[in-house]
């Protein structure tokens, strides 16, 4: 599990590489939020191009920082998402609340 | 139904073994000429039941999961998930969407992944003796129509 972001013009652009389970997320939840506190963004984009695998911890930690992103007064965009994790995107019933492309 | 093969492990619950259950799944598998979704979803579902283990069944601790993989006829794929943990005090509102004990970095949507993504679900529970959950799914490629 990787982890790269980029903050450009109050956009924090993060991207997922790798297997997305309960495994990775503990260590993940922890960076993203660090990363949300320092770069206090308007929006972020979380690129999920590299994400082959995705569980529902993945959900869980994707509301999580939606839920940040809100508290912050900011939007969150879900993109780039393979089709594995668009099946458990789906299934859950996410896409109702945040924005998938 | 007849079993055709199978295979049983025994693995600690330790979370880096999510990834584990998800490989041998997928390996065994590999005896039945299953589509990239069918094998999304199957390797889906062991992930959750693996990871309610390390998460729910054994809290504060390291337990055995025994994860026992069969091919029956007819092409269907049988994953039963056993721990010998905490045990679910009421079965039915845990199956339910969102239900969680588990705080914030849990969604409630394990078992709703399971049920969405097998064909069939079954879970049998003792508080303080353990779980099992027990899949199926029909995979592979057939000719329409039959
Ligand atoms: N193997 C298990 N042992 C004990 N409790 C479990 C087990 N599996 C599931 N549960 C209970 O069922 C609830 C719902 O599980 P699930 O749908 O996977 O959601 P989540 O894992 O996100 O909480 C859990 O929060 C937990 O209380
Ligand atoms: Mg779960």
């Amino acid at each position: 599990m990787k982890l790269t972001s980029n903050l450009s013009g109050g956009r924090l652009t993060m991207a997922l590489s790798g297997e997305l389970d309960q495994h990775a997320a503990k260590e993940l939840a922890v960076k993203m939020e660090e990363r949300l506190e320092a770069d206090l963004p308007r929006e972020c984009v979380l690129d999920l191009g590299e994400l082959r695998f995705m569980d529902s911890s993945g959900i869980a930690l994707i509301l999580r920082v939606c839920k940040r992103m809100r508290a912050l007064g900011g939007r969150t965009r879900v993109e780039n998402v393979q089709p594995q994790p668009m099946r458990v995107l789906d299934a859950s019933g996410i896409g109702r609340i945040i924005e998938i492309d | 139904m007849n079993e055709l093969n199978t295979v049983t492990f025994d693995f600690p619950s330790r979370s880096v073994n999510e990834a584990f259950a998800r490989g041998a799944v997928a390996c065994f598998a590999a005896q039945l000429d299953m589509t990239l979704t069918e094998l999304g979803d199957v390797k889906t579902a062991v992930s959750e039941a693996v990871t309610n283990c390390a998460v729910h069944a054994y809290p504060d601790s390291i337990g055995n999961i025994r994860m026992r993989l069969r091919i029956l006829e007819g092409g269907v794929l049988e994953i039963q998930v056993k721990d010998k943990g905490r045990g679910i005090e009421d079965v039915e509102r845990a199956r339910q969407p969102l239900f969680t004990t588990g705080g914030e970095d849990r969604g409630g949507m394990g078992f709703t992944i399971m049920e969405s993504f097998m064909d069939t679900v079954k879970v049998r529970s003792r508080v303080g003796s353990g779980t099992t959950v027990t899949m199926r799914k029909r995979v592979g490629r057939r000719p329409a129509g039959r």
